[in-house]
């Protein structure tokens, strides 16, 4: 049994992270898999994926709402494509005192572009969903994936963000002309604003007041809500599994994330990289290269230098990946070949799966 | 085609592609290509922390121009400066300040999303009216990013209907759809996914924001090998030399690795041939991993010959 077996057998929730085309989501979907072959309940929430995966997994419009995958496996499992949108809508509507509130907010423009493009939503919608997932009683495993952006874990620290957000004191500024005996003391603020609409245009500033306006009393739903979520993120239950592939500057963006996470004081559990180039033989790569050079012109010069290529390559790889391998220790690092072809179906990733765990149940996907 | 008169064909070129396929890399080889040529050229980078500044052994870049190498400079955009800068030159400067720091910015934004793009386009499109460069080479955002970054102009068209903001949006809009001024190179590795990607990203931009767009450029294709179809046993007794134990099979598996992803990647470039019909620019495969100044020296003789082998079908 590997470590990553042990992982998938006994984690509540499994959230991978890594920068954009290192096979994150099909990452995510495998792992998911496993966790049916080895009889849980797992539901894998993606945020982006490929056509031909999402096809797969059978996403092919946006429910906000799990769709089961049929296969033969002992467990379930579960997959869905996160919505930013009606998840924050969801919350809303829970959060608000009467529906009127809700409806107001609701058709607010400051509040669409929010809940559809204020950086961090996505981030924070996808942990609002998987908090929800975790509590369904139908599902023993959720498996997330991140956004591919430098700030995908910007939501360890929603809490604060949200907070800072609603504390801010241009927050306050805009609030003032509704608190009456305030008024007096904000003539310089109410000048800035004026100037502020002249810049972007009035009716920007309107959407925004009447948003805070609409939103005020659900402050605390809200924070409570964060606060809670991130205690569930960082707790034991909860792993964390980076995804790199062995280029340099993936490799350091992995490693930025696990820097991100232990400032957090949350360990990295396991790193997968995907796409390593294979080591033909254990020779060196300057030698391989040397006898290239001295039988150039000859077609053993060529396979030579072919072999020197990849032994180069080989060697580099495991450079790059050093320093994060030590970084997270002793967090096993899980090494995944170039792949015949892109995953686009169960079988598929169940051929990922047998890179990553040892051993897996013998049962094929019935699709 | 003349690779003068390609770089010539527009001031303003922005590189756009999915992250991890080398777009950073293909930006930095593109005005290396430009500056071979004669011409004089700025690399606008927009997101920090790109490693740009490492291809040409330099240090991070700076709101402020730095030469990077012979006929290249440099520089960072960010919303804050460019917002600072152009309340400065509009008489705003008392409240300048104050805005960014307050983090009025972030609100704005969020009332208004694409506010902060259009501040750095805008900032792109001032550059490009001073012809500050011969060229100006703008690392765009990675992935779906770009998409929404080049669509900020029309939409804050929609949001913002009177103001700077608004002038500011118009303009920046005529200079992306205008051809002789603005051309995105999309950039991609030759790879199912990325091409799909690729694909898509062309067919929006084409269609939702109206550029113009260049040849596309891949990345990461393995160069060619003579004599690797030999079988090692063979070509050892042919050059009159033995091989180590197990030598020949470590030469047969890497060879045939290479042969078996070449016509991978052949099949890629060719799907990618028939579903996006826009001329093709090669770049290899760099086996060492290490990008710098004399890797960067390389990729812009590819991309000059690539330029070179184009027909001229445009005028």
């Amino acid at each position: 049994m590997t470590a990553l077996d042990d992982l998938v057998r006994d984690a509540q929730i499994i959230v991978t992270a890594g920068s954009g085309g290192v096979g994150k989501t099909t990452t995510a979907a495998v792992l998911a898999l496993h966790g049916a072959r080895l009889g849980r309940r797992t539901v894998v929430v993606t945020i982006d994926p490929a056509k031909r995966l999402a096809d797969a997994l059978g996403l092919e419009g946006l429910t906000n709402a799990p769709s089961k995958i049929e296969g033969d496996w002992p467990g379930e499992m579960w997959a869905m494509m996160l919505d930013t949108k009606s998840t924050f809508d969801d919350l809303v509507v829970k959060h608000s005192v009467d529906p009127a509130q809700a409806d107001r907010i609701l058709g607010n423009r400051f509040y669409k572009n929010i809940s559809g493009a204020l950086s961090g939503t996505q981030e924070y919608m996808a942990m609002e969903k998987l908090y929800e997932l975790h509590c369904d009683s139908d599902f023993d495993l959720v498996v997330v994936d991140t956004p591919p952006t430098r700030h995908a874990l910007d939501f360890i620290d929603a809490p604060r963000r949200l907070t800072r957000f609603l504390d801010h004191r241009l927050y306050r500024i805009l609030m003032a002309p509704t608190r009456g005996l305030m008024k007096a003391a904000n003539v310089a603020a109410q000048a800035f604003v004026r100037t502020v609409s002249k810049v972007v245009g009035a009716e920007v500033i309107d959407d925004a007041i009447t948003f805070f306006t609409a939103f005020s009393g659900m402050e605390e739903g809200f924070k409570n809500r964060a606060n809670t979520v991130f205690e569930l993120l960082s707790a034991p239950s909860t792993a964390f599994v980076l995804v790199a592939s062995p280029r340099r500057d993936t490799v350091s963006e992995a490693d930025f994330f696990a820097r991100r996470l232990g400032e957090a004081g949350i360990d990295v559990r396991a790193l997968i990289v995907n796409r390593m180039h294979p080591r033909f033989g254990q020779g060196l790569a300057e030698a391989t290269r040397e006898r290239a050079r001295t039988l150039q012109g000859t077609d053993l010069g060529g396979l030579y230098t072919n072999l020197a290529d990849f032994r180069l390559v080989a060697s580099r790889e495991e450079e790059h990946l050093a320093g994060l391998a030590e970084r997270i220790a002793p967090a096993p690092v899980i090494r995944v070949p170039f792949l015949q072809s892109d995953v686009h179906d169960l079988d598929g990733l169940a051929e990922v799966g047998t890179h990553l765990f040892d051993a897996p149940p013998a049962s094929r996907a019935t699709s | 085609m003349d690779p003068a008169q390609f770089f010539a064909a527009s001031r303003l070129v922005i590189v756009a592609g999915k992250g991890g396929v080398g777009k950073t890399t293909v930006t930095a080889a593109l005005a290396r290509a430009a500056a071979r040529t004669g011409l004089t050229s700025l690399i606008v980078e927009v997101e920090g922390k790109s490693g740009l500044a490492d291809l040409f052994g330099r240090e991070p870049l700076t709101y402020d121009e730095v030469d990077l190498a012979d006929g290249v400079r440099g520089r960072t955009l960010t919303p804050d400066d460019a917002l600072l800068e152009y309340l400065r030159d509009h008489g705003m400067s008392r409240i300048s300040r104050r805005l960014v720091s307050s983090g009025a910015l972030d609100v704005v934004a969020t009332a208004a999303p694409g506010i902060k793009d259009i501040l750095i386009l805008g900032k792109v499109k001032q550059l490009e009216r001073a012809k500050t460069a011969d060229l100006l080479v703008l690392d765009a955002p990675a992935a779906g990013h770009a998409i929404t970054f080049l669509l900020a102009a029309r939409a804050l068209l929609d949001a913002v209907r009177v103001g700077p903001i608004n002038t500011q949006a118009r303009e920046v809009l005529e200079m992306l759809t205008d051809h002789a001024r603005c051309q995105v190179m999309l950039v991609t590795l030759p790879e199912e996914t990325p091409v799909n990607e690729l694909v898509d990203t062309a067919y929006h931009l084409e269609d939702r924001v109206g550029v113009s767009l260049g040849p596309v450029v891949v990345n990461g294709v393995y160069p060619e090998i003579a004599g690797i179809d030999a079988d090692p046993d063979d070509a050892a007794a042919a050059a009159s030399t033995t091989l180590r134990d197990g030598e020949a099979q470590s030469l047969r598996d890497a060879a045939a690795f290479r042969r078996h992803r070449t016509e991978l990647q052949r099949e890629q470039i060719d799907r990618l041939a028939a579903q996006l019909p826009l001329p093709q620019l090669k770049l290899p495969y760099l086996f060492n991993a290490d990008l710098g100044p004399r890797e960067l020296e390389a990729l812009a003789g590819s991309l000059l010959d690539g330029i070179g082998e184009l027909q001229e079908t445009r005028s």
